[in-house]
């Protein structure tokens, strides 16, 4: 048995995470995350869990891989200008292959710009915004459903592959009020133990370590220093460093099609839009208007790693059209793996286009 | 007074410069672990950046060498999420006072239940002796070649005004008072914040004229007053010495606590 709710999208999302076995949240306040933070800590203390409101969002993210390592299930949410102060410490999460899940409810930016109005201006940001090279996971919900089922997803590819994972929503999805079909059990994937005898940070053949939270007696030294298998520092030696920091990259590439996670509509199209998050909605109702089979719709849920491959899934495509809301991040990705011509239909300003602009370019492209 | 079972053999040689206190402190703080018969498979080191925060690599524990400034932010993750677990966190006066200061005091202010020893040198030590926010007005560092300029901060007065339980200074001259001092923070519940003054003759000394270690050494010891004998001094009217420093237990008190395992 399952249960109907009609709820927001941000307290789906907190849904999520409970039911995903999450036990603790750090978080700051900011707009428009801040209803997770609130249920988390309504409803966290009640499932046997810690809520703690930390002093900044460097502290949030830092409390949280400290609790990761304990082997809890652990998150934090916040918005663009929040997520570039954990920058620094999810590289940390990388280096360390700490499993945790950050949400960004992503608003208008630079800076503190639309911090009521929605946006996709982190999605690069949530890629390559800390520094050095890495890989990490990004999922794009776009319906309150979504914020459900993606975050608790997110816990599980965060164990997984030991890596930081990303909720990249925003403020239209974590806003909007939907139903919502909330499962009574969700089957939940922990990391893979650290076997006997092996060191904390030898990976097997899927590149990813076992691991072994605090207080399992192993002793393990965790550093963001470049580090050997066991864990100690090797900070001057290249072969450790380009070892170490391939098979982070690795790890998570070489898994893009086992992460991936999209929908098709039209595979036989000639024009084909590429979307994730809120756009998508209006391109479904675009579709709905005008059923069409030379449109198609290739709606991404997993932005990170990028599935290329899910665009030869379209074999008669001419042209892809992508609408997005920021001034065209995605774009290049899609660009860089295709040969037809990808149209950028960048909106900022904090609303999502209508059907009328979408349907304007794509006449003129078809 | 050395805990052998505790280091990781497979570590050594360490990092530390010849001469350098750090090393004393790792001493004692594993003194005190050992006389509350903590068990290494429940204790958990975690420290932020710098030479101070290379201590735990060194101890066979779980242990988390994290972000500049941050370590107490990750204690807490790992106080809050396992109060079972005992937290010890090595810092040093610019990870704590300068990039860490908003933990600092918000943890003290939490009082999350975790011992926090600060190796405080008065210099950036590992990236090469500039000032920090405890560089003592006046003296030379790479940064402050004219003498530094600002006052410093009194980490152990921070800590008191901010809410933790347990609060009290020495050096690395005062080996059995700093060990005492560690088991007296560890038997109280909430944060104890023990600041251990230490030599750092290659960075702050050798800028300073106190390049030898006896002298660096003596100059603290000499410049060490017992809080009882600045509060009797005050209590008269007389002056206290200029460039003293009070030593001893600054402040045991039982404010409520957070991530006291019950």
């Amino acid at each position: 048995m399952s249960r109907t709710e009609f709820m927001q999208g941000n307290a789906a999302c907190a849904e999520g995470a409970l039911a995903a076995g999450c036990r603790f949240f750090g978080g700051y306040p900011i707009t428009p995350s801040t209803e997770i933070a609130e249920t988390m800590a309504r409803k966290l203390p009640k499932a046997g869990g810690v809520f703690i409101s930390m002093e900044d969002e460097l502290a949030s993210i830092a409390a949280v891989i400290g609790a990761a390592w304990t082997g809890v299930r652990a998150m934090t949410a916040t918005s663009g200008p929040g997520f570039s102060l954990m920058m620094e410490n999810i590289g940390y999460a990388a280096m360390t292959e700490t499993p945790c899940v950050v949400v960004n409810i992503q608003r208008g930016g630079p800076s503190t710009g639309q911090p009521t109005r929605a946006a996709q201006g982190d999605m690069l940001q949530c890629r390559f915004g800390s520094h050095g090279d890495y890989s990490t996971i990004a999922l794009t919900p776009n319906s309150v459903q979504e914020m459900f089922d993606l975050t608790a997803k997110a816990f599980d590819l965060a164990d997984r592959y030991r890596v930081p994972t990303f909720l990249m929503s925003d403020e239209i999805v974590g806003h909007m009020r939907e139903r919502v079909t909330i499962p009574d059990a969700v089957e939940v994937e922990r990391p893979r133990p650290l076997a006997e005898g092996a060191l904390p940070f030898e990976a097997g053949d899927d590149g990813t370590p076992g691991f072994a939270p605090f207080g399992s007696g192993r002793a393990v030294h965790v550093t963001g220093l470049t580090h050997d298998e066991r864990g100690y520092p090797d900070t001057t030696d290249p072969e450790a460093h380009d070892k170490l920091v391939r098979r982070l990259v690795a790890k998570i590439e070489s898994a893009r099609r086992d992460i991936a996670d999209y929908e098709v509509v039209n595979p036989d199209a000639e024009t084909v839009f590429v979307t994730y998050g809120p756009p998508s909605r209006t391109v479904e109702q675009v579709m709905r208007d005008r059923p069409d089979d030379s449109i198609g719709h290739l709606r991404l849920r997993v932005v990170w790693p990028f599935p290329e491959f899910a665009l030869k899934v379209f074999p008669n495509a001419r042209t892809f059209l992508m609408p997005e809301l920021n001034m065209g991040q995605m774009v290049r990705e899609v660009q860089r793996h295709v040969d037809q011509p990808v149209i950028s239909i960048p909106k900022i300003g904090g609303e999502l286009h209508t059907p009328a602009e979408l349907v304007r370019v794509l006449e003129a492209y078809r | 007074m050395i805990a052998p079972d505790w280091f990781r053999d497979d570590r050594l040689p360490h990092i530390y410069c010849t001469g350098c206190g750090n090393g004393t402190i790792i001493n004692c703080t594993l003194a005190g672990v050992e006389e509350m018969g903590w068990k290494r498979n429940e204790t958990v080191f975690v420290s932020g950046i710098g030479c101070s925060s290379r201590a735990p690599g060194y101890i066979l524990t779980d242990s988390l060498h994290t972000t500049h400034g941050r370590a107490l932010a990750f204690a807490t993750g790992v106080k809050m999420a396992r109060p079972d677990l005992h937290v010890v966190v090595f810092t040093g006066d610019g990870d704590l006072a300068a990039i860490g200061g908003n933990h600092f005091i918000h943890a003290c202010r939490r009082n999350v239940d975790m011992t926090v020893v600060c190796m405080n040198n008065h210099i950036y030590g590992m990236t090469g002796g500039q000032g920090s926010p405890t560089t003592p007005p006046g003296a030379i560092s790479t940064t402050t070649p004219y003498g530094m300029s600002e006052p410093a901060f009194d980490l152990a007065e921070l800590a008191v005004a901010a809410g933790a339980n347990y609060v009290a200074r020495w050096t690395s001259y005062h080996v059995k008072e700093l060990t005492k001092a560690v088991v007296a923070g560890m038997q109280t519940p909430g944060l104890a914040f023990i600041e251990a003054r230490t030599q750092c003759p290659t960075n702050y000394g050798r800028h300073n004229k106190l390049r030898s270690v006896p002298a660096m050494i003596e100059h603290l010891r000499s410049h060490a007053m017992l809080v009882a004998k600045r509060d009797r001094l005050v209590a008269e009217g007389k002056p206290v010495p200029e460039g003293t420093f009070t030593v001893g237990e600054l402040v045991r008190r039982s404010r409520p606590a957070m991530g006291v395992q019950r």
